[in-house]
């Protein structure tokens, strides 16, 4: 039996999972939320996830029922994401790595969402969907590599929608990209907005400095309500979406789609996505929010594939790394 | 009017022989006047709203028949239309008889004992050549994919025929911006599919640059736009 605790704080979540042989012991989360109207800056969130850390990780043991002695190994998030946050994160697994004796592992973020999906759907060979605040790509795997088709090339997909609730000044707690989704099952009217794929990849600051242009102007003539807007603009982005992650299955010739990441568990976009695979006679696997949103058990489990397949960081190579792509890890835990 | 033409095309459809689903159209293969013809349709996808599916779908089937014309008067091989139907958004084309994607050239190139990195340079040139043509006539192609360029074999002729095909996502611009977004999307495409093929790439971009007076300026924002790329892999 392998055990490895999985510590993520990357961007405004800080998580701590236990995994023991595909089966997942604990996963508490804490997330830094917001006034409506603000993003998190790097510098408080790395505060919000130091008040929080020992007791996420008390409460991680505890749930688990286990001992550090029981750990057999300490993954934690590597990059990408935010400096501060990443720091905070990666220092309280070394010092614990080093007060329990156990081998460390830095762990790429992306690649955690992919093997979490990847555990709890039981996808084989997915192409994969990966969208979240930071990161929008569609991935597949070949050759001990996970290679990213296509991708945004500009701002990611929820980074429009958390800039869009900004805008008009929609919650963040718990998610700004939930309560969008809760407003667009009210909308009706169909706003049109710009379109940008190009082949696999897709653009979404235009549609960004579009709707910041017109929105106040829409809703404060009486054009269309907030609802409305939510409602076009989920439409507008997800079908991009779709689309390139159809363009690449028919690329690839794959018949599997997973979606991971914190947009991943809307379920418009599940549905969307569910259409366009019985289209195409393909299947669709996605999870909820436990595992879709930033959490500890998905780094816990890429760090157990990796240190099943031997691989540990030194200490002296315990760094973090805001850039880090997807296609930079060799795979070597898959044929 | 329409209506005729649209029973017309339901016929062709139903003895059509399927030959594959791509992203946004069926494509079959059957007979036009004769001749071996694909057609190509584009379905309603019923995952996105009415109306912007109507937008789109109408919009591709325009620019698909508009690029392709453009590119053939300026002697770039691409399959010449027989036939269009706005109301079932049907595009009838040549068939490239006996052809294959570059993709599957490339990959069975690349397998162990064919040596043939010398024809595969040869074949990066031509590409980079054909799309600095294409550029020179403001076409942007909008999905540049080895699957989506044929090698038709001439019989009378050593070399093959390079082909461009799928103008589904084309449009006109002079902009360097969106030219070197173009390249970028074959730059990751070619490099996701193909792996290890970086050096080759790079002679595909220099030939590129060497056939294009306006290619200067399209590198550049090539460059930018990679850095773009990078940008966003900040936030997890």
């Amino acid at each position: 039996m392998t055990v490895v605790i999985g510590f993520e704080g990357s961007a405004n979540k800080i998580g701590i999972g236990i995994i023991r042989d595909g089966e997942v012991l604990s996963n508490p989360r804490r997330t830094y939320i917001t006034p409506p109207g603000q993003g998190f800056m790097p510098s408080d969130t790395a505060r919000h996830h130091r008040a929080v850390i020992l007791t996420v990780l008390k409460e991680a043991l505890e749930q688990a029922g286990l001992k550090p002695a029981d750990i057999d190994c300490v993954a934690y998030t590597k990059g990408p994401g935010m400096g501060a946050p990443l720091v905070t994160v990666a220092l309280v697994a070394r010092t614990v790595a080093q007060l329990w004796g156990k081998p460390l592992l830095g762990v790429n973020h992306c690649i955690g969402h992919i093997e979490m999906g990847r555990l709890i759907t039981q996808a084989n060979n997915p192409t994969v969907l990966y969208v979240s605040g930071g990161n929008t790509q569609v991935i597949a795997y070949s050759e001990r590599r996970y290679r990213i088709f296509g991708e945004t090339i500009d701002i990611a997909v929820g980074n429009c929608l958390d800039r869009f609730a900004r805008v008009i000044k929609i919650s963040n707690d718990p998610s700004p990209g939930y309560n969008i989704e809760q407003m667009a099952k009210k909308g009706s009217q169909y706003v049109e907005l710009p379109y940008t794929v190009k082949g696999m990849d897709v653009s979404f600051s235009g549609i960004l400095s579009y709707i910041e242009e017109v929105a106040h102007k829409m809703l404060s003539s009486g054009q269309c309500a907030a609802e409305d807007l939510c409602f076009s603009l989920q439409e507008t982005l997800f079908s991009m979406l779709v689309e390139i992650t159809e363009r690449a299955m028919a690329h690839c010739g794959s018949q599997e789609v997973l979606i991971v990441g914190g947009v991943g568990c809307n379920l418009r976009l599940q549905e969307m996505m569910g259409v366009m695979c019985k289209e195409r006679g393909a299947k669709l696997f996605a999870t909820d929010e436990r595992f879709c949103i930033d959490n500890g058990a998905m780094i816990a489990q890429a760090g157990w594939e990796m240190f099943r397949s031997g691989q540990v960081t030194e200490l002296e190579d315990s760094w973090i790394t805001q850039r880090y792509r997807t296609d930079e890890v060799e795979v070597t835990w898959r044929d | 009017m329409a209506q005729e033409k649209s029973m017309a095309v339901s016929e062709f459809l139903s003895n059509a022989e399927l030959l594959k689903q791509g992203a946004e159209a069926r494509v079959y293969r059957t007979k036009f006047l004769g001749k071996p013809t694909i057609l190509k349709e584009r379905f309603p996808k019923r995952y996105r709203h009415p109306v912007l599916d109507e937008k789109l779908t109408h919009r591709r089937t325009v620019q698909e028949v508009r690029s392709i014309l453009r590119c053939r008067k300026a002697g770039i091989s691409t399959p010449v239309v027989y036939f269009v139907d706005y109301t079932t958004h049907c595009i009838f084309l040549e068939e490239i008889v006996g052809s294959l994607t570059v993709r599957d050239h490339i990959a069975s190139a690349q397998q162990p004992g064919s040596c043939a990195d010398a024809e595969l340079e040869q074949l990066a040139k031509r590409i980079g050549q054909i799309l600095a043509k294409m550029h020179d006539e403001d076409v942007i192609h909008g999905d540049l994919t080895t699957s989506n360029m044929l090698l038709r074999r001439r019989p009378e002729n050593k070399e093959s025929d390079l082909v461009l095909i799928d103008f589904g996502l084309s449009y006109n611009s002079a902009l360097p911006e969106d030219k070197g977004v173009d390249l970028y999307v074959l730059e990751k495409a070619f490099l996701s599919t193909h792996p290890n093929t970086e050096s080759l790439f790079e002679k595909l971009l220099k030939s590129y640059a060497a056939s294009s007076k306006r290619s200067a300026a399209v590198i550049k924002k090539l460059d930018e736009v990679r850095l773009r790329g990078r940008k966003r892999s900040m936030v997890g």
